[in-house]
């Protein structure tokens, strides 16, 4: 690792203003900055680490929206949120492993848009809202592919509004090495209709299923969407999978994710 | 026999108290005053010409000392190979230059091209990212059969090919073999691979550099499973430093599988730096570093026949192998593949007739050698998937077909069709026990049951036989080995009876400070607290061969015995000169001597200070002193075997598999402790279901690893593996070492992988998918799914 100069601020504008320096990069919970910046893949002269920001870091309710601040970690989430959005609690409990939920946050999973990552999906899945110290951006908007965001340079993710849905599940078949989503699925049912997100599967990141939408809107039933399939087209491959089998775990999961939907 | 510690007593292992709380003195944990730290600039790309290297950017950076290339060691030899296979034609096998730094070429991502030695670690990687190399890149070969095609580019421009050698085993055989496929009734075949895997041990290799220019003498401490081996590869073939003059540690290392055995370019580099430099040098790997240049193991390609008559009796065998060599010859690559697998194509069964050929090629790959197994576990998977294939081609049972082909109880000493002669065995009783615990009666209403769920439940089984205690070294010879593969002991009884047990085999986890003791505990009849063992150093045990190949017990146990008993024979001198009685006479029991038919007796300790406080001692006809030395070098390998019973369910959705039960009854002859067995068994088990269902180790065909750290390279965790079922209860003892042990070190590794891809074949056939005749480790869901749906 090179040297670098740290600074840990303890408010969003001393954040901003920090990472105003072109050399500076933001840190998070640093479970994939950090192992780059080991490997020397990665070597910013300054961190700004957003973990000391109280604004940023907690749980809450806002109407019927459960509002994560950015810098919070999984574990916490996966506490947290439990009485409130037991899916999204849930899979905050099944990212990586006990040290990865005790520092990862969701600010940085998102603001890294990692395309096996767990995160994404429930963030498109449910249509929140990332807030940043700039502005509001629809989910539908955020993701633009394989670690690819909206995000401005030097924009900061201060927290993710979530409306909680009537019911939802995440479904992760795990890659075997690293644990990470070779395919998972995030369903949630609202009023207006059910989104389902997947993760892990494609080479574009985080998408929505339209098919599987609009057949769940009909009828949040498992089997509704038994004889869809999702084409292979896109799909990720590797030692793990193919595209044929991503594209099928995509409807084996999304099935199971309406069957977990609580 | 003291109760508690003496052979067949689960005693604790002692070692684990400083394991378990972090006290052991591991190589990193040697820190040498005035001490630098080399970092070694690989190969990035798979093969390459090297036109140029400007070290001088990176030597004017801080705190470097030296930026070494190849030109630095032109006066030392090549990494040796320790085993010379000769082919079917009576050629010996080619054997390129295997240089400390690449020299000319660069063969294999990983392949070190230049040291960095500086003041600190980060200084050493800063300066290795100012070096400039001119590397031109070649063409690399990465499949086997591809690397042997007309025209393919050479891996070492001066070899004739990338053929390493073509063996034939036996060779006089091949053309009986072929008439009896002729003649069969049935012909099974069957091709399959042997998944390239990476050890992975927990600790990453280190090596410490010291040399005292006062003496000239040299001192390395690595993480090996064999320092003699090392001292006498590196001191004779490498560095030309005299043994006297060189000094290797091993101390206590953090698991080896095989991965350290062999002497590596690292070890010599930091030797001979440390006399450039007068400095210690030392180098710690990264666990990205040990992917690219730790030994690999397995990487077979082979096809399987086998012949049956009309009533299914085996009637011959014969098999195709490419084994990947690599880009260089590792330590005992070549045997591998050959000596240590066409020996045990026979496996459990009478097969009369038995033909192996093996094509060992050279390839832009990390070099692979031994893998907790080594070969064996390439033969049996072999062996194993192919009677259970014929079982279903034929429409019999798999268990029946073994049984009615097994070598019966009263035909030991077996000598099968491939030079070994088998000394003892029971693989009824091996296969009756794992049956029985597997409760396999039961197994149609569990399927039943799995099947309400969804699931495919399926019952698979293998029958193992391996060779251990390696090795009789003047066989070893006849087949090209390079050393000798004894063993060596000495026992130094102090003067207040408490013992000193230097052994030349090498703990690497195995529990040999518990074990060891045991033995020497239950000969004299003393608490094994009062026995200490040491391992690991050359400069106080004897010169030694090291802990592989399940061998420690069978023939550094041995060789403790041996020395043991001459100790003894000599306090039972003492203890009669002290009894005022005939030695013949004396009697040790339970640490005491006694004169025979009378109440007269002397303790251990009484004796062993006569021996130290020769006062009263018969000087004239004995020395002083109690202290020992023996080799036991073995008549025989020792021939462990077992039944392994793997129950699974399989998601018919995803294709995943999970093993629900799995089942070990192994016959490991006699057992010092039966906790430590049913541990190595439970490690080996870890492994083999690990090749299995998880493990692979890939490159694309530009020679980058795609498995290359931990992201892609799956190892089992604990819920991939639930638990076992672990018996050792069938035990026919060796017939040829004093201890009647066998070893058991590899069998889980060896006998697991064909148990669970038999257990999914079945479960896929009971569900109706018969298409599926084999699917290639490891059975990820994504290969299981594609082969239900192909």
């Amino acid at each position: 690792m090179h040297n670098f100069e740290f600074v840990k601020p303890s408010s969003v504008a001393d954040a901003v203003a920090a990472l105003a320096n072109g050399e500076a990069q933001p840190l998070s919970g640093g479970q994939t900055l950090i192992p780059s910046m080991k490997a020397r893949l990665n070597a910013p002269e300054v961190l700004v680490s957003l973990t000391g920001i109280s604004e940023m870091i907690g749980v809450s309710l806002d109407g019927g929206a459960l509002v994560v601040g950015a810098a919070t970690t999984h574990a916490t989430v996966a506490q947290d949120a439990a009485s409130h959005f037991p899916a999204l609690a849930a899979l905050a409990g099944q990212i990586g492993d006990p040290a990865v939920r005790t520092r990862g946050t969701l600010g940085g999973s998102l603001a890294n848009n990692d395309p096996s990552a767990c995160y994404p999906s429930a963030v498109l899945g449910t249509g929140a809202t990332i807030v940043t110290n700039a502005r509001e951006i629809a989910a539908d908007d955020y993701f633009q592919g394989m670690f690819t965001t909206a995000l401005e340079e030097g924009e900061i993710i201060t927290a993710v509004r979530f409306p909680i849905p009537e019911r939802a599940a995440y479904a992760k078949f795990l890659q075997p090495a690293s644990r990470f989503a070779l395919t998972g699925v995030f369903v949630a049912k609202y009023a207006s209709g059910v989104r389902v997100a997947v993760t892990g599967a494609s080479e574009g990141g985080v998408f929505r299923w339209a098919e599987a939408e609009a057949a769940l809107s009909s009828s949040f039933d498992a089997d509704a969407i038994a004889q869809l399939s999702h084409p292979a087209d896109g799909m990720i491959a590797d030692l793990h999978g193919t595209s044929e089998y991503r594209a099928h775990l995509v409807r084996v999961m999304t099935q199971r994710a309406v069957r977990a939907a609580h | 026999m003291p109760k508690d510690d003496g052979i067949g007593a689960s005693t604790k292992r002692r070692e684990d108290v400083r394991f378990l709380t972090g006290n052991g003195k591991y190589t990193d944990d040697i820190n040498l005053r005035g001490q630098s730290y080399v970092h070694f600039l690989r190969s990035d790309v798979a093969h390459g010409r090297i036109n140029g290297i400007d070290t001088s950017a990176a030597e004017a950076m801080p705190g470097v000392l030296k930026v070494f290339t190849s030109a630095d060691f032109a006066s030392a030899g090549g990494i040796p190979c320790g085993w010379q296979v000769t082919d079917r034609f009576g050629q010996v096998m080619q054997e390129p230059k295997h240089p400390i730094l690449a020299e000319g070429k660069v063969r294999h991502v990983g392949d070190p091209i230049c040291a960095v030695v500086a003041e600190t670690y980060e200084q050493a990687r800063d300066a290795a990212e100012a070096i400039e190399l001119d590397i031109e890149e070649l063409e690399p070969v990465i499949d086997m059969k591809a690397a042997l095609a007309e025209g393919a580019p050479k891996v070492h421009d001066d070899l004739t090919s990338n053929l390493c050698y073509d063996w034939g085993f036996v060779e006089e055989n091949k053309d009986a073999v072929n008439a009896a496929f002729e003649s069969a009734a049935h012909v099974v075949s069957l091709e399959l691979t042997n998944n390239r895997l990476v050890a992975n041990p927990m600790e990453p290799r280190v090596a410490v550099g010291d040399y005292d220019p006062w003496g000239d003498s040299h001192t390395l401490y690595t993480t090996s499973q064999n320092p003699h081996v090392i001292r006498l590869l590196m001191g004779a073939f490498v560095l030309n430093i005299p043994e006297h003059k060189l000094r290797v540690v091993a101390p206590d290392v953090g698991g080896g599988f095989g991965s350290k055995i062999y002497h590596y370019a690292e070890e010599a580099f930091c030797t001979y730096a440390a006399k450039v430099l007068k400095r210690p040098v030392k180098w710690t790997s990264s666990r990205s570093e040990a992917f690219i240049s730790d030994a690999h193991g397995r990487d077979h390609k082979t096809k399987i026949e086998l012949a049956l008559d009309a009533d299914h009796n085996f009637t011959a065998l014969r098999t195709e192998t490419y084994a990947n060599m690599g880009a260089y010859l590792s330590t005992f690559a070549p045997s591998i593949p050959t000596w240590l697998h066409g020996t045990l194509m026979a496996g459990n069964y009478k097969t009369p007739l038995i033909y192996v050929n093996v094509k060992a090629v050279f390839t832009n790959t990390v070099p692979v050698d031994a893998y907790r197994g080594a070969g064996r576990p390439e033969a049996t998977f072999q062996i194993e998937r192919l009677v259970d294939k014929a079982a279903r081609e034929m429409g019999v049972d798999p268990i029946e077909l073994r049984r009615q082909n097994f070598i019966k109880p009263d035909q030991f000493p077996y000598q099968t069709p491939v030079a070994v002669v088998y000394d003892t065995g029971n693989y009824h009783a091996t296969m009756d026990k794992m049956l029985e615990l597997a409760d396999y009666a039961g197994f149609e209403a569990r399927r039943a049951e799995s099947a309400k769920n969804g699931k495919l439940r399926g019952f698979g089984i293998a029958h193992y036989i391996e060779a251990c205690g390696i090795a009789p070294s003047n066989l070893v010879g006849q087949l090209g080995a390079r050393a000798g593969l004894y063993e060596s002991a000495s026992i130094r009884v102090n003067a207040t009876g408490s013992i000193s047990v230097y052994t030349g085999s090498h703990s690497h986890g195995q529990g040999h400070e518990t074990t060891f003791a045991q033995v020497v505990a239950d000969m004299i009849g003393i608490d094994a607290t009062s026995i200490e063992i040491h391992h690991g150093d050359t400069s106080n045990t004897p010169m030694g061969m090291g802990t592989y190949g399940s061998r420690s017990l069978a023939v550094g146990g041995s060789a403790i015995v041996k020395a043991t008993n001459k100790v003894i024979d000599k306090a039972k001198k003492i203890a009669a000169h002290l009894l005022e009685a005939a030695p013949e006479d004396i009697e040790l029991k339970d640490g005491k001597f006694s004169v025979a038919g009378t109440d007269k007796s002397v303790d251990w300790s009484g004796v062993t200070l006569a021996a130290y406080v020769p006062h009263n001692y018969p000087l004239e006809d004995l020395e002083p002193g109690l202290e020992e030395t023996a080799f036991y070098d073995p008549s025989n390998f020792t021939y462990p075997s077992g039944a392994y019973g793997c129950e699974i369910e399989l998601d018919p959705e995803t294709g995943k598999i999970d093993i629900l039960r799995f089942i070990a009854a192994d016959d490991f002859g006699n057992i010092v402790n039966p906790m430590i067995v049913e541990g190595q068994v439970h490690g080996g088990l870890a492994q083999g279901i690990g090749q299995a269902l998880l493990e692979n180790c890939v490159y694309d065909e530009n020679g980058q690893l795609l498995s290359g750290s931990f992201m892609d390279y799956a190892m089992p965790r604990a819920d991939d593996v639930r638990g076992f079922t672990v018996d050792h209860s069938c035990v026919t003892p060796c017939t040829h070492n004093p201890l009647g042990v066998k070893g058991c070190g590899e069998a889980g590794a060896i006998g697991s992988p064909p148990a669970v891809v038999n257990a999914a074949i079945d479960a896929l056939h009971r569900a109706g998918h018969t298409h599926v005749t084999h699917i290639d480790m490891p059975l990820t869901p994504s290969r299981v799914w594609a082969a239900m749906n192909s």
